[in-house]
């Protein structure tokens, strides 16, 4: 027996994790699937399960939850016409680069699927916001994802190169910028609604001034959208501040001053030898940064409980409230959406942008 | 280039690495700036937890003692009156999340270190010779009505006998790299994706609403960031000493709890705060699966909206403050630790 344990010490090492990985993770995952093609009654404790094919995806895009899913649809706009059609010729001119230069049929399957996600996406954003028409919560799950990481990547590298320098009182700023990300995400979300409030909270004297005494956050759809995605920024900015400061730190201190003595100007220095070095870094800590964000859902449930109408909606939380009627195969087959939308998402950075740059650097 | 930059040659005396005047001023702006922006939250989120009724509604009062009378009442409330329900959401979610970082971080180092040691070579053909036979004694129980020990014992008996030969048909093998990367695309996945089925997992061994069905939950979703973290963590762990042990007959497992585990301490402390930190804020499982004697403190909080007098800003604020002065504590106190935890990943990864 124990000559037999450690023979196979290698497989017991490992055998915990991956068991609880099939049975809570993959398992799940495969019964989420099977989920989404059924429709599930419960009944006294117990399931009725029953298969309906396509139709909880059929319901979402293009039956009665279209509009709640992607968005209503009447006419494209000219300027979505443009964008859309510029976008849809830039994409193919990339897939046409790459069958000409180095075709696989496992790179070519890969950027086709990236290729028609991004298709889909790009016609959605034509079609909705350019169009004027509203969008559902796919597009604000992307608008809390590109907008919420755009901004959390500017600040936050800026104040990490900020600290990177030789300041007084270093380690207090990154003690400080630090906190926000330990408090609870129900807790960020409560928090700015008490900042958020034009009438008690601490801003109530400058919302009057500027005459938005009477202006309610929760009313406006673009004003809630952008409210919570300050929220996420204070909360996640002190996450990318902490690993681009250590990447700026990284940077190998004989280069910049080499640098220096060949009389290179700041900007210069800053291009050439800093940023190359924290690139990669910066594409993996953003890559980190979109996988959370795409799982979105306390902080609007919590602010705007999704409002107004479906304003601040996320996929995430459309499956929660899915879920909350006792529908568990449209809860499904959302979070199934949500979860295609992100692979392909962060596979086609991951594979286009940090591996691309390993392979170069090989 | 010279010619470009006549500014910083002609002021060779200047130290490498002195800012101008005018940028060190941007830079301290910028810097206390956002300090600011990062600590009034806070601190308005402490000053309401010392208001009343009538102070938070009547509009905003910054400074204690000069604008407003401090009150306890609303710690009085949360403490006193309603300590029951406070005391045990607080005592759950204790429980919860240590008892998770615990399992999550022995469990996901010790499969991290056995990845980065062992040279492991499984045949793809016998993953999905096995997968294949977990669908079908699946579809054969839950489709055909077969009893669930009898699929079962056939499942295994097939598995055992079978999977030598299937494996030598054809060798597709993995490495530990393939694992690695398995196990951490894990976080990819959404926990909405998941929880429906775990919902209904628990709710079919009448686990809902219990630590253990939390536990298990957070210890699983946590474990990529601990294999990942600790997996290169290990990796920079000299293996002179491990191999001189094992020479000396130490076994696998001793070999780990003894030298390695000592060593990687730094890591280890780091994975172990971010764990913490993550399963203590947790909140879309804790929704699903718990309701009253396993609540968390997250939901408790959360909960507190849902009053008929609107929301007790004086109240939540001392909720949110109790919930948050633990972590952020250790936060401040073992900063250093949880940076470098987290770089070691991305910087290599």
């Amino acid at each position: 027996m124990n000559e037999w344990i450690d023979r196979n010490m290698g497989r017991v090492f490992l055998a915990p994790a991956v068991t609880l990985i099939l049975v809570f993770s993959i398992f799940p995952l495969v019964a989420s699937l099977l989920l989404s093609f059924t429709r599930v009654r419960l009944s006294g404790g117990g399931f009725k399960i029953r298969f309906v094919g396509w139709k909880n995806f059929e319901k979402q895009f293009f039956g009665s939850e279209q509009f709640h899913l992607i968005g209503t649809f009447t006419e494209i706009s000219v300027l979505g016409w443009i964008v859309g059609l510029a976008f849809t010729a830039v994409l193919l001119g990339w897939i046409i680069k790459y069958i000409r230069s180095h075709f696989t049929w496992v790179g070519f399957i890969g950027r086709m699927i990236t290729f028609a996600m991004a298709l889909g996406l790009c016609w959605l954003f034509s079609a909705t916001l350019l169009s004027g028409n509203p969008f559902g919560t796919v597009g604000v799950t992307l608008f809390y994802v590109f907008v919420g990481c755009g901004i959390q990547f500017l600040i936050g590298t800026s104040l990490a190169f900020a600290c990177s320098q030789r300041i007084m009182g270093k380690n207090a700023f990154r003690v400080i910028f630090f906190v926000p990300m330990m408090i609870t995400p129900i807790g960020v979300g409560y928090i700015f609604r008490m900042m958020a409030d034009t009438t008690k909270g601490p801003f109530a004297d400058v919302w009057q001034w500027v005459g938005l005494g009477e202006f309610a956050w929760a009313t406006n759809p673009w004003a809630a959208r952008i409210f919570i995605v300050v929220a996420d920024s204070w909360q996640w900015i002190p996450f990318v501040f902490i690993m681009m400061l250590a990447a700026f730190e990284s940077v190998p201190r004989d280069l910049t001053e080499a640098a220096e003595l060949d009389c290179a100007g700041p900007w210069q220095k800053f291009r050439e030898i800093i940023w190359p070095h924290v690139l990669p870094i910066a594409a993996t800590v953003m890559l980190i940064r979109a996988i959370e964000a795409f799982k979105i859902v306390d902080l609007p449930n919590i602010m705007t409980s999704g409002g107004p109408g479906i304003a601040t909606e996320s996929v995430s939380l459309q499956a929660y409230y899915a879920w909350r009627s006792l529908d568990l195969g449209a809860a499904s087959a959302i979070a199934y959406i949500l979860l295609f939308v992100t692979v392909v998402t962060c596979a086609s950075f991951f594979n286009l942008v940090i591996h691309s740059r390993i392979r170069k650097q090989r | 280039m010279k010619t470009l930059h006549p500014k910083s040659g002609l002021f060779e005396s200047r130290a490498i690495g002195e800012m101008a005047l005018a940028s060190r001023i941007i830079l301290y702006t910028l810097l206390l700036g956002w300090s600011a922006f990062v600590l009034f939250p806070i601190y308005w989120l402490i000053i309401t937890s010392f208001k009343n009724a009538a102070t938070v509604n009547q509009g905003p009062y910054f400074l204690p003692w000069i604008d407003f009378q401090p009150s306890m009442h609303a710690w009085y409330e949360l403490f006193v009156s309603d300590y029951e329900d406070t005391l045990r959401a607080y005592i759950n979610s204790i429980i919860i999340s240590l008892s998770a970082t615990a399992l999550s971080v022995l469990i996901g180092s010790m499969a991290a270190y056995a990845l980065s040691r062992v040279h492991y070579a499984p045949n793809l053909i016998t993953i999905l010779f096995f997968v294949f036979l977990v669908a079908l004694t699946w579809v054969s129980i839950s489709a055909f009505d077969v009893d669930w020990r009898v699929a079962l014992a056939v499942g295994v008996a097939l598995f055992f006998f079978l999977a030598r030969g299937v494996g030598r048909l054809h060798q597709i093998h993995l490495h530990n790299g393939d694992i690695l990367f398995w196990i951490i695309s894990q976080r990819i996945l959404a926990p909405i994706v998941v929880v429906v089925p775990i919902y209904m997992m628990f709710q079919s061994v009448r686990l809902l609403d219990t630590h253990m069905a939390l536990i298990l939950t957070y210890c699983v979703v946590n474990m990529p960031i601990v294999v990942w973290l600790m997996f290169d963590f290990f990796n920079t762990i000299p293996r002179d000493l491990e191999e001189s042990a094992q020479l000396d007959g130490a076994t696998m497992f001793g070999t780990f709890r003894e030298i390695v585990l000592p060593l990687s301490r730094a890591g280890l402390a780091a994975t172990t705060l971010l764990v913490m930190i993550l399963s203590w804020n947790e909140y879309l499982f804790a929704l699903f699966l718990s309701t009253t004697k396993a609540q968390t403190m997250p939901i408790l909080v959360a909960a507190m909206n849902a009053g008929e007098r609107g929301i007790l800003w004086w109240t939540m604020s001392v909720a949110i403050i109790i919930m948050i002065l633990p972590v952020v504590l250790l936060a401040v106190i073992l900063q250093k630790y949880i940076s470098k935890g987290l770089l070691v990943g991305a910087v290599k990864g």
